[in-house]
């Protein structure tokens, strides 16, 4: 069974951490992935960075321009992530924007994926429509979960839409801005969070943006499955570096 | 009958779509649903037909060019683009999209600008709507644009200066598409080219295609045809080129000519000839062709002309190229200068340097004595009047 899949059964609230690979310094991806797991998160994101990053704010623009400036790319991230799983056995997802990918070419990106034991794929500007009619058997062929996003300006039509072409969970953008462009919940939030908890979904769903510490983090959680924190670990990255992980994903899990 | 227009799901052949995070959809799926049916509406074509005549001075001349024919032994016409307001063609789609974001009831306008024309252009609407108006520059741009930053600012807007990536024409773009997703209620972006997601390059289409529209009555009156043996236009994003083009797409008798900036040359390194560099890729919500590393990040292109330094093309263009319908002919920079000097002297009329480069093709292809070619002359070298002095040390 995916990995993804086995995790989102367990009776428990998930901690998902996003980071940019190749971040601070170019060896530290393999080495972030390690702690992260030995801190006790439940999932990872690995950033594949991209030169246009659409949906960041400047904290991950940011830390993709410096990845990009150590030598990160496509190539360099398989070799990095090559044997990855001797050491980590949490669900490993790869998150990036779709011209990287398809310059790659998808099915060898998806093969790759494979071989080193990634379980999902987020690619926010892959549209659903178009994922199905192209890619959606070569993803399912190699195994791998595709998770699409919704937000609070997504129509009930289309959330149903977005459930039965998935498979995994339903990543929640939890405002309508980019990456780490807002800190705390209002009623507007809570309003949107209890909408989509009640629309009896048959994907679970986590929520991400604007998590950043263990209050943001326990409210998406009352309503959602699980939460995905962003630009507030890549700002503990840059202050503390890699020896920071632990505290930081300590200081979230107190809430759990 | 194959056509080069756009089919509804906004793809030119294999080019366009929406490639956009979930965040935009409610934006663009909100003009998409509703572009067609407002610019169809006779009390919008009222407005902006009576805007383009009153206020930006529609319909331009089209001009034909006795010297310059008699040099090259054609017959060349100019369509005086600027002549329009704002001294090009941008106005024109900024007109029709300050309409549009009436009848959607947004209130806030935002718009990207890389030289600071299409930034004066919507700065222009928003003064005469008395709307809010934000439009993104990048950082490098607006030290090197200063006289448009000055020309926005006085029109009531505020320029934003783009801080992220290299800084330029594409930064700007993604910083007005994160303004965009973190307002996406009271919001119209105002793109300047035929580029983004679908319904954009359509939308911007229709919209300059007032161009040809005039190119075919007014060659009526005057050869007794409406139609040319080619249409020829710069492409940077591929406005005017697509406003000239639009009406001549699906008429094989047309040739279409599309001219690229080559830079210092194809394989310099510093060139922003798309069709000869790029991959297909997406960019800023679209498939289209684009400049690229092997690993699929977007490059920075180059050319002494801010309007065409895009490192991507409209996908309309790039379904033009791919199939054949277009001819694509890169300039360099040295041949557009010495072709804009050239105009200036036998025509009296100073071009901005992305049209220069459209009057630098008759010294790398030959056109037949009878044969009618019209040049859209899309805007006027006032604001490259620097760039000219440097360039020609006057």
């Amino acid at each position: 069974m995916n990995r993804i899949k086995q995790k989102l059964q367990e009776d428990k609230k998930l901690l998902s951490i996003y980071f940019t690979a190749g971040y601070p310094k170019l060896e530290d991806t393999v080495p972030v992935i390690t702690a992260l797991e030995q801190a006790g998160v439940d999932m990872i994101e690995i950033g594949l960075p991209f030169s246009d990053p659409l949906a960041d704010g400047p904290t991950i623009q940011e830390s993709s321009t410096v990845a990009l400036h150590n030598g990160m790319s496509t190539d360099v991230l398989f070799k990095q992530l090559k044997d990855v799983r001797k050491k980590v056995s949490i669900p490993l997802i790869i998150m990036g924007y779709f011209n990287p990918v398809l310059q790659y070419g998808v099915e060898a990106f998806c093969k790759k994926c494979e071989e080193i034991g990634i379980d999902g794929i987020i690619l926010p500007d892959l549209p659903i429509d178009v994922y199905q009619a192209e890619y959606e058997t070569i993803f399912k062929d190699h195994g791998l979960l595709n998770i699409f996003l919704i937000t609070p300006q997504t129509s009930d039509a289309r959330i149903h839409q977005i459930d039965q072409g998935s498979n995994g969970f339903i990543y929640m953008v939890s405002s309508a801005s980019t990456t780490g462009a807002k800190t705390g919940f209002g009623k507007e939030q809570h309003a949107y969070f209890e909408r989509i908890a009640n629309m009896d979904l048959k994907n679970p769903q986590i929520v991400g943006f604007g998590i950043s510490n263990a209050s943001t983090f326990q409210q998406a959680t009352t309503y959602a499955k699980g939460a995905i924190i962003g630009s507030a670990f890549i700002k503990s990255l840059t202050e503390k570096g890699p020896q920071g992980i632990h505290s930081f994903v300590s200081s979230i899990k107190k809430s759990i | 009958m194959r056509t080069y227009q756009a089919d509804e799901k906004g793809y030119y052949g294999e080019f366009g779509g929406a490639f956009i995070p979930e965040m935009l959809y409610p934006n663009t799926e909100e003009l998409r649903q509703h572009y067609v049916q407002i610019m169809e509406e006779a009390s919008f074509k009222k407005e902006f037909h009576q805007l383009l005549k009153d206020y930006v001075g529609r319909p331009t001349p089209l001009y034909f060019a006795n010297r310059l024919s008699e040099k090259y032994k054609t017959k060349i016409y100019l369509k005086r683009e600027d002549l329009c307001h704002t001294g090009a063609h941008k106005v024109n789609n900024t007109i029709g999209q300050i309409l549009m974001a009436k009848k959607l009831g947004k209130s806030r306008i935002i718009a990207e600008t890389g030289a600071g024309q299409h930034g004066v252009a919507t700065a222009t609407v928003c003064a005469l709507m008395g709307m809010e108006c934000i439009v993104y520059m990048g950082e490098i741009d607006i030290a090197r644009q200063a006289p448009n930053v000055a020309r926005m600012k006085m029109l009531g807007a505020e320029v934003r200066p783009a801080l992220s990536g290299s800084r330029t024409l594409k930064d700007a773009t993604n910083e007005a598409i994160r303004d965009w997703i973190n307002n996406p209620v009271n919001t119209h972006y105002i793109i300047g080219s035929v580029v983004g997601p679908h319904p954009y390059p359509d939308m911007v289409a229709r919209f300059q295609s007032v161009i040809s529209e005039e190119i075919k009555w007014q060659l009526m009156e005057k050869e007794g045809r409406e139609n040319p043996d080619y249409v020829v236009a710069c492409v940077g994003g591929g406005s005017n080129a697509a406003g000239t083009y639009y009406h001549f797409l699906d008429n094989k008798d047309v040739g279409i000519i599309a001219v690229e900036a080559a830079g210092k040359g194809i394989h310099s390194g510093e060139s922003a000839a798309t069709s000869a560099l790029g991959q297909v890729g997406i960019i800023h919500g679209s498939k289209t062709l684009l400049m690229q590393t092997q690993d699929g990040q977007i490059t920075e292109p180059y050319s002494i002309s801010a309007g065409l330094d895009y490192p991507g093309v409209g996908p309309m263009h790039a379904n033009l190229y791919r199939t054949g319908r277009g001819e694509f002919i890169s300039i360099t920079d040295d041949e557009a200068m010495t072709a804009g000097l050239l105009v200036s002297q036998l025509e009296g009329i100073i071009p901005a340097i992305e049209t220069s480069h459209a009057f630098a093709i008759f010294d790398h292809r030959k056109f037949g004595p009878d044969d009618v070619v019209v040049i859209n002359l899309s805007g006027r070298g006032d604001k490259d009047l620097q760039t000219y002095i440097d360039y020609f040390k006057l």
